[in-house]
């Protein structure tokens, strides 16, 4: 590439310099904020390592732009901060545990059909209601269209009826 | 959602944000579209481009106001007086757009004698029961000096709907046998007690002097909104109108959006290109999360829970009290027996009702804000929170943090630590006295998983799932697949006929690649596939909704979203390929593809597009059918000149020239007769906590909006000489909920919480840009940083009163890189009767120099004694009646 009239400076280095995405795989992805839905393409090395994050420019809605919130989506999933294990905190508890993922999967089954069973009702004023008011669930703005549907299949075949997320509009 | 809905027939935007670039004229309203929507904002700018008047109506000055040509302030939470106004405007000065008012509204239908207006009833309309909701004493009570000065009527009551109905009139039934009921109308519009001249009389009163007296907005600027939108709507040219949170966070939030719909209704902008109301929504999967809900109230495809109000006991009188006769909705069966199969498969059978009665029913309002309070009084033992974090973005916040003290245990997903899974550290709290066990499960990224989402114009877009998750991280999906699995481990040897919809439930959903499967990864395609809808016999997908039945012979997860897997190889959402407009091949809309909804009211009734300029679906003679640049939103080979079959059920019951599909009458709704619990017609009512009187009536507040008259809840009052300064939230652009708040680059950017706080007022209160402040409500106080700001500027009112306005960026919480109080603790619990949402736009509140107190535990910790709990409002919440007429 040439910028102004006079040939450019190089050097052997900067002549070998290559773009990071060269040659990576660009997954097809969409950006997980806001509802505009700007599409993006995520390049990943051939050893399954995420190398950045851009705007897709074919999007009819986005045509390869994306907003800060959008453009910073490479930190959202590579970042330090994140909580990468299974936690626990007793009851009383001061400080948080790493559990293994299966412990903690059958210990809120079980707490789930323990408090089912207690907590559910057949009847009320003579009608039918098989429902439990004893256990809620919130969530639903930020995941996945499959997410949703299974989470409202469980929890209605379980009789939870508090099922929520952030759509109240 | 019921503001587009019961106006025009689906909750959802009735455009696609590309096609606002064939705008003429765009108002902006409720929404910060250039900050808070920012990509999608490029359509605003290439219609300004071709020449468009772009116009932003918010009480503050953003980036969206500087872009725009015309910037209009206006005091929070009275917006229904500034687009009434227009109403009256756009009526008076006959600027209508006559032709479509005629066909395509049910402006001519003729209401019963017994209707009365709030004008004629100091704010209420017939109907209104002032007991139908009250449960206990409800007086009004006082908290630390914030004293209760209530408006003078006291709300909590009820309406009934009877005397909102349509006149109607016998004709010679279609097929020769009788008679039939039909609306009765009046093409002329002329009648008394058509709806036209109801609306007329209705808005009467708004005019410019209230607007300015009561929004605070100058009254040429108003005016020049009115020219604008009037010059640039009509057969030859279009308007569009877009908003956001900013018009839904109200006890009146639906009827804001009504108040739009039914001025697009007179100005012929809906189903037209240029045309619509755009609703922003927030979250990427908002519209998806509402369409495939979980909430609580709906089922996928916007199927209602069956409750025991409305005597839902089994699928036949589930089917009796809401397929309706006439109209799209007719067909409600189909869906519903068709996804009853998808969720129990082989058990449902025609003989036990398809397992209906495996659903739960509902036996109040069980939304949020109703269960916080319920958990705060102890009823909810276990909580699943997943990407949400109602510690900090939630209502009253800490008497949400203190209602989870109560719970037995908690589940949290998410990818960082939310304020919500550690509530039991937050500064004040004392874990050692908090018995709650809890779970924090690390949720896979966007990047991280498969999966599909519904952007805010019905629009499904798949992403690939691109890395493996982080360390212990899984989808969602995979935590819900395998809790399933376990919980039918669990009951396997019940036999107990209350676990039979755990153990019938289909749940095959092993992913198709080996790798994944032997990780027990559950696959999201075979979850749409299912959503799709496919043959019960043979397991073929269908290709679309309009093969489903009523027999039991499909099964179909989500009517709306059939068509979107119409074959074992195609997922649409997947599709990328874009032309330069309507771009049927990038992803897929629902229903059926189709981009703009209402299409057919882009030509006019015989057909014909109203205007070359703006053509987009129209009848295509020589080959007898529908035909444009979308899919046609009308039944394809109905020809224009078909007549509607007075008795006639289903579609057969309208005409070739009503567009409005899914109404009972084929019309778009101005007037809404059942559905809405507030008024068929929008009306002024000031917020809850409000600084002036109600300028209209007499009726201060919306009359039947929910209230929690709590010692844990107390209210600002209306004009407390405590509160004196109007406050609204508002988000930003760098930042989304708990996700962002650990990106560096974005905390950087916006690293912490601040106040806008105009000029004036920041030298009234000795504050210098920078400075702590403290702002406070009856709910709690908050601090941040002070940012003065001539972008919000104080309002005059009547009597040459001025208001201050002070805005506050709702993104923050005490956990993340960007950090601050948040914006929740300030909120009271109240909700609006249609949606059950709060009102966090308009609040009052009061500020100080300086930083907050330390939060000790506080008076919110305490149980709220047991006859406070049924206090009125009360019955609406979780678990008790709710009354009210059906959806
Ligand atoms: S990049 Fe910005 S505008 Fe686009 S979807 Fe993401 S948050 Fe929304």
């Amino acid at each position: 590439m040439r910028i102004g009239a006079l040939p450019n400076v190089t050097s052997q280095r900067t002549d070998n310099l290559r773009a990071r995405t060269r040659g990576a795989k660009a997954v097809p992805s969409i950006c997980c904020y806001c509802a505009v839905g700007c599409a993006t393409l995520a390049h990943v090395d051939d050893g399954g390592k995420l190398l950045n994050v851009e705007g897709d420019p074919e999007s009819p809605i986005s045509g390869g732009h994306l907003c800060p919130k959008g453009a910073a989506l490479f930190g959202l999933t590579v970042n330090t901060a994140r909580w990468t294990t299974v936690k626990y905190r007793a009851p009383y508890a001061e400080r948080w545990e790493e559990r293994p993922l299966e412990w903690a999967m059958d210990r809120i089954a079980g707490l789930v059909k323990e408090t089912r069973e207690r907590t559910f009702v057949k009847e009320r004023d003579g009608k039918r209601v098989n429902h439990t008011l004893g256990i809620a669930s919130l969530g639903g703005a930020t995941f996945g269209i499959e997410e949703n549907y299974l989470l409202g299949k469980l929890m209605r075949s379980l009789g939870v009826v508090s099922i929520e997320n952030q759509a109240r509009i | 959602m019921p503001g587009l809905g019961t106006s025009f027939g689906r909750g959802g935007a009735t455009t696609f944000v590309q096609d606002l670039k064939n705008s003429d004229c765009i108002l902006i309203e409720g929404s910060n579209f250039a900050e808070c929507h920012p990509v999608a904002f490029r359509f605003v700018m290439q219609a300004k481009e071709r020449g468009a008047k772009i116009i932003h109506v918010d009480p503050r000055f953003t980036r969206t106001s500087a872009l725009a040509d015309t910037y209009v302030p206006i005091r929070s939470g009275t917006d229904i007086v500034f687009l009434g106004a227009i109403i009256n405007w756009v009526l008076r000065n006959e600027r209508y757009f006559k032709e479509y008012v005629q066909h395509y509204t049910n402006a001519s239908s003729i209401l019963t004698e017994e209707f009365r207006d709030t004008e004629d009833l100091e704010g209420l309309f017939s109907g209104f029961n002032e007991s139908a909701r009250s449960g206990g004493g409800g007086s009004a009570q006082s908290h630390e000096g914030a004293s209760q000065s209530r408006g003078e009527a006291a709300p909590g009551g009820g309406y009934d709907t009877q005397s909102w109905q349509f006149e109607e009139e016998e004709v010679p039934r279609f097929d020769g046998t009788g008679t039939a009921s039909v609306v009765r109308r009046d093409p002329s519009l002329q009648h008394e007690r058509c709806v036209f001249q109801v609306l007329r009389r209705h808005f009467a009163r708004y005019d410019a002097q209230m607007v300015q007296d009561v929004c605070g907005t100058p009254r040429a600027l108003f005016e020049e909104v009115c020219e604008a939108l009037a010059s640039n709507s009509g057969r030859e040219r279009t308007a569009a109108i877009a908003y956001a949170v900013g018009w839904t966070q109200h006890t009146v939030g639906v009827q804001y959006i009504r108040t739009a719909a039914i001025l697009q209704l007179l100005l012929g902008n809906v189903g037209r290109p240029g045309g619509g109301i755009m609703a922003l929504r927030g979250h990427a999967n908002i519209q998806g999360a509402t369409d495939i809900p979980t909430l609580y109230d709906l089922l996928p495809g916007y199927l209602p829970m069956p409750a025991i109000q409305r005597d839902e006991q089994d699928l036949a009188s589930y089917l009796k009290s809401n397929a309706k006769p006439t109209g799209w909705w007719a067909n409600l069966p189909k869906y519903m027996v068709s996804l009853l199969k998808a969720f129990y498969g082989d058990a449902a059978t025609k003989e036990n009702g398809y397992c209906f009665d495996y659903l739960p029913q509902l036996t109040g309002d069980h939304s949020m804000i109703p269960t916080q309070v319920a958990m705060k009084d102890g009823e909810v033992k276990g909580y699943f929170v997943i990407g949400q974090n109602p510690a900090a973005s939630g209502l009253n916040a800490e008497l949400g943090r203190a209602a989870m003290e109560r719970l037995e245990w908690m589940v949290n997903l998410d990818s960082y630590e939310t304020d919500t899974a550690s509530f039991w550290r937050r500064e004040g709290a004392d874990p050692a006295k908090i018995p709650t066990e809890c779970f924090f499960i690390p949720a896979a990224t966007v990047l991280e998983k498969d999966g599909t989402l519904t952007n805010t114009n019905r629009l499904l877009q798949f992403h690939e799932k691109a890395v493996e998750p982080a360390g212990a991280s899984r989808s969602d999906l995979s935590f819900i697949y395998q809790l399933g699995l376990r919980l039918k481990e669990c009951y396997k040897t019940s036999t107990d006929p209350k676990d039979r919809p755990i153990l019938d439930m289909t749940w095959a959903y092993a992913h198709e690649d080996e790798r994944e499967r032997s990780r027990g990864e559950p696959s999201a395609l075979a979850v749409m596939q299912e959503i799709n809808g496919y043959r019960v016999s043979s397991g073929e997908q269908v290709s679309g909704f309009t093969e489903l039945q009523e027999d039991g012979s499909t099964a179909c997860g989500g009517w709306i979203y059939s068509g979107v897997c119409p074959d074992k190889q195609t997922h649409r959402a997947r599709n990328r390929e874009a032309d330069d407009y309507t771009s049927p091949d990038w992803g897929f809309s629902w229903p059926a593809n189709r981009r703009m909804l209402y299409n057919r009211a882009s030509a006019d009734p015989a057909g014909k597009p109203w205007s070359e300029a703006k053509k987009y679906v129209w009848w295509d003679e020589r080959g007898q059918e529908w035909t444009g640049y979308d899919v046609p939103d009308f039944p394809l080979t109905k020809a224009p000149d078909t007549p509607a079959k007075p008795g006639a059920t289903g579609m057969d019951a309208h005409s070739g020239s009503d567009p409005f599909i899914m109404q009972l009458d084929g019309r778009g709704a101005i007037f809404v007769s059942s559905t809405l619990k507030d008024g068929p017609l929008p009306t002024h009512y000031e917020p809850l906590n409000s600084l002036v009187p109600n300028a209209l009536y007499k009726q201060q507040h919306n009359p039947v909006m929910c209230e929690w008259k709590r010692r844990d809840n107390p209210y600002n009052g209306v004009a407390n000489e405590d509160y004196p300064y109007i406050l609204t939230t508002y988000r930003l652009t760098e930042h989304s909920g708990i996700m962002t708040k650990y990106v560096p680059w974005l905390a950087e950017l916006q690293p912490a919480l601040f106040a806008e706080i105009d000029p004036e007022l920041a030298v009234a209160r000795n504050l210098k840009n920078g400075d702590w402040v403290t702002i406070r409500t009856a709910v709690g106080e908050i601090e941040a940083r002070a940012l003065v700001s001539g972008r919000i500027q104080p309002l005059r009112l009547a009597k040459g009163r001025w208001v201050h306005q002070i805005g506050l960026p709702y993104n923050y919480a005490p956990l993340g890189l960007a950090h601050g109080d948040s914006s929740g603790d300030l909120v009271p619990l109240v909700m609006d009767p249609n949606v059950s949402i709060h009102e966090a736009k308009t609040l009052t509140c009061n500020i100080r120099a300086g930083r907050r107190n330390k939060r000790k535990r506080s008076h919110v910790d305490e149980d709220v004694p047991a006859a406070q709990r049924s206090q009125e409002g009360a019955p609406t919440a979780h678990g008790r009646d709710f009354p009210g007429p059906q959806r």
